[in-house]
C-alpha cells in the first residue's frame, strides 16, 4: 500500500502541476469544453482564496477536487446530478449478458475509443470514482476525502462501477444508458 | 484464501491497496489458481488500458496561460513608509505608527475583498452561462435562492427606472455562500453580491471605491452584506443602491 500523499508549498505550486489534470477531469464531469474551462478556472480561485484552510502535509490533490466537485455540483449542470439518490446505486449495475462468452474474450478486443465511450456511459458516481483511481492513481483514502465518503463505500462504489464498465464493453443490451445527455 | 475471497479482494489487488501480508497470500494463490490468475490479469488490463484512454483532454495553450497568470502570487505590498523610521523613535510617535500599521492592513484587507468581487463579476461577464436562474421577475429570482444559501432577501421593483434583472446564481467569498444578482442599465451589467455580514469582513471605511476601473458601493443593512460593482457611474450605481436599500425595508 502506497505511503499517505502529503503536500506542502505554496498555492502556485502546488495547483499549477494540477491544471491539465483538473482540467482532463473537468471534461469528464461537465463533457464540454467551455464549462471544463470555466469550472477549473472557478476552482482555483476558491482554492485560492481558501488556500489558508489547507492543511499543509496533506493531500493537495485530493483537497483541490473536493473543491472542484463542490463547484461542479452546484453549477447549472451539476446541479442535474445532485438530486440522485446513491442510495439505489446498486440498480445502477445490470448483470452482464448471459450470453455464454466467455468475458476474457469480451475484453480482448476492446479499444481506447471503447473503453472512452463506456467512461462517457457510466453514470457521474461511478465516473468519478474510476477516474480518480484509475486515472489520476489516487488512494482510497484520498479518494475517500476527495468525495467525502468512507473507504468501504469507496471500494463498493468502485467494484460496481467497474462492473458496469465490463458490462458496457461487453455491448450487454441492458447497459446502464447515461444520466445526462452528453454535449 | 478461497477463490470467492481471492475475487472479492481483486480490486484492492489491482489497485496496490492490501497490506503487504495480504497481498503476498493473494500471490501465493494465484500461481496455483489459473481461474484467479487470469481475472487479475484481465482486471489489470482493464485499469491500465483505463488510465490510458482517461487522460484524454489536454488544456489549450492559451486556457493554460491565462490560469497561470491568475495563479501567480500577488507582490506584497511595500511597508508604510513610516514602518522604515529609525526605532528610537518618540513614544508618541509610535502609537501613530501602530494606528497607521492597523490603518493599512484593514485597508489592504479590504481592497483584497473588491479585488475578488471584481474577479467574481469579470468571471460572470466573461462566462457562457453566467446565471443559474435565468429571469426578469423578481418573484422567480428570489425563491431560487431559497435553500441555496442561508439568508433571504428582498429585490425592488424595477419598473421605469431603466434597470433590468437578469438572473442570479450562488456564489462563495471567504468560505461563505452567497448570492450574485446580475442587473442590465444601457447595456452595462452590474453585479450585486449579497453575503452575511461577519466580523471576519473589512471595515469598510468607504461605501464607495474604485477597482480596475469598476465603481462599486457597499453597506451593510439588517445583518446583510452589500456590494453593487459595476462600470457605469458611481450615480447609477448608487440609484441601485437606494433601490436595494428600500426593498429591504419593505
Amino acid at each position: 500500500m502506497d505511503e499517505p500523499q502529503t503536500d506542502t508549498g505554496t498555492f502556485e505550486e502546488l495547483a499549477l502541476p494540477l491544471l491539465a489534470r483538473l482540467y482532463n477531469l473537468a471534461r469528464w464531469l461537465t463533457q464540454d469544453a467551455g464549462e471544463a474551462e470555466e469550472l477549473v478556472q472557478e476552482s482555483c480561485m476558491k482554492a485560492l482564496r481558501g488556500f489558508g484552510s489547507y492543511r499543509q502535509g496533506t493531500n493537495f490533490s485530493a483537497w483541490i477536487y473536493r473543491i472542484m466537485r463542490n463547484t461542479f455540483l452546484t453549477s447549472r449542470t451539476g446541479l442535474k446530478y445532485s438530486t440522485i439518490s446513491l442510495d439505489d446505486e446498486e440498480n445502477d449495475v445490470p448483470e452482464p449478458a448471459a450470453t455464454g462468452t466467455p468475458e476474457s474474450a469480451l475484453l480482448a478486443s476492446f479499444d481506447q475509443q471503447a473503453i472512452q465511450s463506456a467512461l462517457e456511459g457510466l453514470p457521474l458516481h461511478f465516473r468519478e470514482v474510476i477516474l480518480l483511481c484509475d486515472v489520476e492513481e489516487m488512494s482510497y483514502q484520498a479518494i475517500s476525502e476527495a468525495l467525502a465518503i468512507p473507504i468501504g463505500t469507496v471500494m463498493s462504489r468502485l467494484s460496481r462501477a467497474r462492473r458496469a464498465m465490463r458490462t458496457q464493453l461487453a455491448g450487454a443490451p441492458n447497459s446502464p444508458r447515461p444520466r445526462s445527455a452528453s454535449r | 484464501m478461497s477463490c470467492e475471497l481471492m475475487r472479492q479482494r481483486m480490486d484492492a489487488y489491482v489497485d496496490c491497496e492490501l497490506p503487504a501480508a495480504e497481498a503476498a497470500e493473494f500471490e501465493v494463490h494465484l500461481r496455483g489458481c489459473a481461474a484467479c490468475a487470469n481475472a487479475a490479469l484481465e482486471q489489470t488490463r482493464l485499469k491500465l488500458a483505463t488510465r490510458a484512454a482517461g487522460r484524454r483532454f489536454t488544456p489549450p495553450a492559451e486556457f493554460r496561460l491565462r490560469m497561470e497568470q491568475s495563479l501567480r502570487p500577488v507582490q506584497p505590498a511595500k511597508p508604510h513608509r513610516l514602518l522604515r523610521w529609525p526605532v528610537a523613535i518618540p513614544v508618541a510617535l509610535a502609537a501613530c505608527l501602530l494606528l497607521a500599521v492597523l490603518v493599512v492592513t484593514n485597508f489592504q484587507q479590504r481592497r483584497t475583498t473588491y479585488a475578488e468581487l471584481t474577479d467574481l463579476h469579470v468571471t460572470t461577464l466573461a462566462s457562457a452561462n453566467p446565471v443559474d436562474v435565468i429571469s426578469e421577475d423578481r418573484h422567480t429570482v428570489k425563491p431560487w435562492f431559497a435553500g441555496r444559501i442561508p439568508f433571504t432577501f428582498n429585490l425592488p421593483e424595477l419598473k421605469d427606472t431603466g434597470f433590468e434583472l437578469s438572473g442570479g446564481r450562488v456564489v462563495y467569498l471567504q468560505h461563505n455562500s452567497g448570492a450574485q444578482l446580475l442587473y442590465t442599465l444601457r447595456k452595462h451589467r452590474l453585479s450585486v453580491f449579497i453575503f452575511q455580514d461577519a466580523q471576519s469582513w473589512p471595515q469598510w471605511m468607504a461605501s464607495t471605491s474604485s477597482e480596475l476601473s469598476f465603481h462599486m458601493e457597499s453597506w451593510s443593512q439588517d445583518g446583510l452584506r452589500y456590494v453593487i460593482v459595476g462600470d457605469v457611474s458611481d450615480s447609477d450605481i448608487h440609484s441601485l443602491a437606494e433601490l436595494l436599500r428600500k426593498a429591504a425595508r419593505q
